[in-house]
């Protein structure tokens, strides 16, 4: 397309030579190291002397070695790439009266978004790959097994799922970066978001679900149920929610539903405690594909909602 | 359209929300003339001009550009007119060179010609020896002359100057007026050129629009106004007299 290229590559060089994007790579890095640190640690000593298990290797990514494991880290702290990389993208040009130049180049006025949007995402891309890389090798050293050719697929999907959820919150930033003139403004508007989706939304899902529901006792499976239910259908209104049960459940085999015990059906009951073996990838996939289709569906329609306000805008208030 | 006519508006009229900001405005530049567009703050100058490169639509009019328009295919456009903004900004961390490569890959020029080109502006506007340096070090003068080279990478036929001048020291202003001069010589550029320097557009202009609360007040060239407004048999006039009396009476 013309004139994506120019941008991407303007974009890319501005990113990796950032102060921004150096602080956000050592921090996650060496989160991520420790992490992997500590639950290496752990595995190798619960390894020792027990024949190997199936699919140790992949525990380096779900078991929580001191305070949360790795696909908590990023479910949690993901955003945050995304954010700083996106909050002040339109904005901040509009504010240095760079916008008008570029837009009086011959190119269209979208090209200027999925320029920046592209980069975007090659650096989260980048990001993600190189940390699950850095795990991977120091996992390998650490505990000493090789993952299996199953193990490499869904280390695949999962960094596939993580660039396509932090990919949503850069575009949420980029939006807030469109509607809002400053750049203060649109920073802390996305980071209200982010914390209302990641703190406050499994805590309001309780409080909601405990309040409509009459105030019952453990015998009353019903209410119990129904309970679980409200519970859980709020706290899927959160991209997070669906991120992480999407990439827990593709990272651990052993997982077969994304459904909580007091919601299971009698069959789903019974099926769980005959087949104990572990989950092929593709029903892995197939149990969370509408967790992967939601959060692909939130990421175009947030990119959509962007494209339709920046394309509105009059150039006189660029 | 007429021949030697490059730029022609008929009826073109914006309305932001209630504002109306350019109001039936007629317009005719002609090929190869430095064209001097006056008027106060706010008068719907910079909005005229973002009409003329497709950046916003008219709410109603019509606007042809060598006989392209603008609205319809603001690509074409875009690539034969040169714009320098109001208030221009830069990336910073860019150097001289590093901005203009990047304004040349935006026009998808072949990587030979943007060398030339770039060399060739540098020169032009005097900065081929701080081309080194970073755009955030640069005085105001300094970018102002940067923005004119990039508007010369895009060798382009028709040139947009919105305030060049502004907020330059003396020096630097006449500095700026000459090569502005010269350059629309040499390449033989049309040049709209909008300014509240009189006395300097009085030195270059070849025809005159003077524009107040959206409306075209009086076009033509300084001698046609002049008498116009001061009466038939002036000779020794100032731009100044011309703006004013018209300013006063709109």
């Amino acid at each position: 397309m013309y004139g994506v290229n120019a941008i991407l590559k303007k974009e890319l060089s501005d990113h990796f030579g950032s102060y921004r994007f150096i602080i956000l790579f050592g921090l996650i890095a060496m989160v991520s190291l420790i992490t992997v640190y500590m639950v290496g640690l752990e595995i190798k000593q619960n390894i020792e002397g027990v024949a190997t298990p199936k699919h140790i290797f992949l525990l380096l990514f779900t078991s929580s070695g001191v305070m949360f494991s790795l696909t908590e880290f990023v479910g949690f702290f993901g955003p945050l790439i995304g954010l700083i990389l996106g909050f002040d993208t339109i904005n901040r040009e509009r504010n240095d009266g760079t916008l008008s130049k570029l837009l009086s180049q011959p190119i269209y006025r979208d090209t200027v978004l999925n320029g920046k949007f592209l980069a975007g995402v090659s650096v989260i891309t980048v990001m993600m790959c190189s940390i699950v890389l850095v795990i991977t090798g120091l996992g390998l050293s650490m505990v000493g097994v090789i993952p299996g050719l199953e193990g490499v697929w869904r280390i695949g999907v999962y960094l596939i799922i993580s660039i396509v959820y932090i990919s949503f919150w850069l575009c949420l930033a980029m939006l807030f970066s469109i509607l809002f003139p400053s750049v203060v403004t649109s920073a802390l508007s996305a980071i209200a978001v982010w914390i209302f989706f990641s703190f406050f939304l499994p805590l309001g899902a309780n409080a909601v679900a405990n309040a409509v529901t009459p105030e019952v006792g453990l015998s009353n499976a019903d209410a119990q149920l129904q309970r679980a239910r409200i519970e859980k259908g709020i706290s899927l209104i959160s991209p997070k929610q669906l991120y992480e049960d999407s990439t827990i459940t593709i990272i651990n085999p052993m997982r077969k539903t994304n459904h909580s015990f007091v919601r299971m059906g009698v069959l789903e009951k019974i099926s769980l405690s005959r087949f104990s073996g572990p989950l092929p990838l593709s029903q892995s996939i197939l149990v969370v594909m509408p967790y992967i289709a939601s959060l692909l569906a939130i990421t175009i329609m947030c990119f959509a909602i962007s494209y339709i306000a920046f394309m509105r805008q009059e150039i006189r208030s660029l | 359209m007429e021949i030697g006519t490059v730029i022609e508006t008929k009826e073109l009229t914006k309305i932001y929300n209630t504002q109306v900001a350019v109001d039936h405005l007629s317009l005719n530049i002609r090929r190869g003339e430095i064209f001097g567009f006056l008027g106060p703050n706010g008068a719907g100058k910079t909005t005229t001009l973002l009409m003329l490169l497709g950046l916003t639509e008219p709410s109603s009019g019509k606007v042809r550009v060598l006989d392209v328009e603008p609205t319809r295919n603001p690509i074409k456009v875009k690539k034969i007119i040169g714009y320098l903004p109001e208030n221009i900004g830069f990336y910073r961390d860019l150097n001289a060179r590093q901005m203009l490569q990047f304004i040349a890959d935006l026009n998808q020029l072949p990587m030979v010609v943007a060398g030339e080109r770039i060399e060739y502006a540098l020169k032009e506007v005097g900065l081929i020896e701080e081309a080194g340096k970073k755009i955030g070090a640069y005085s105001r003068g300094m970018r102002q002359r940067l923005g004119i080279a990039e508007v010369l990478i895009k060798d382009p036929q028709i040139v947009f100057l919105d305030e060049p001048t502004l907020g330059l020291d003396p020096d630097a202003t006449n500095r700026m007026i000459e090569l502005i001069q010269s350059v629309s010589e040499k390449k033989e550029m049309t040049v709209i050129l909008s300014s509240h320097f009189l006395h300097q557009a009085q030195k270059i202009c070849d025809r005159v629009g003077i524009m107040i609360k959206g409306k075209m007040v009086a076009q033509g060239s300084m001698d046609h106004l002049a008498e116009e407004a001061l009466g038939i048999g002036t000779k020794d006039y100032a731009l100044e007299e011309i703006y004013m009396k018209y300013f006063r009476e709109g």
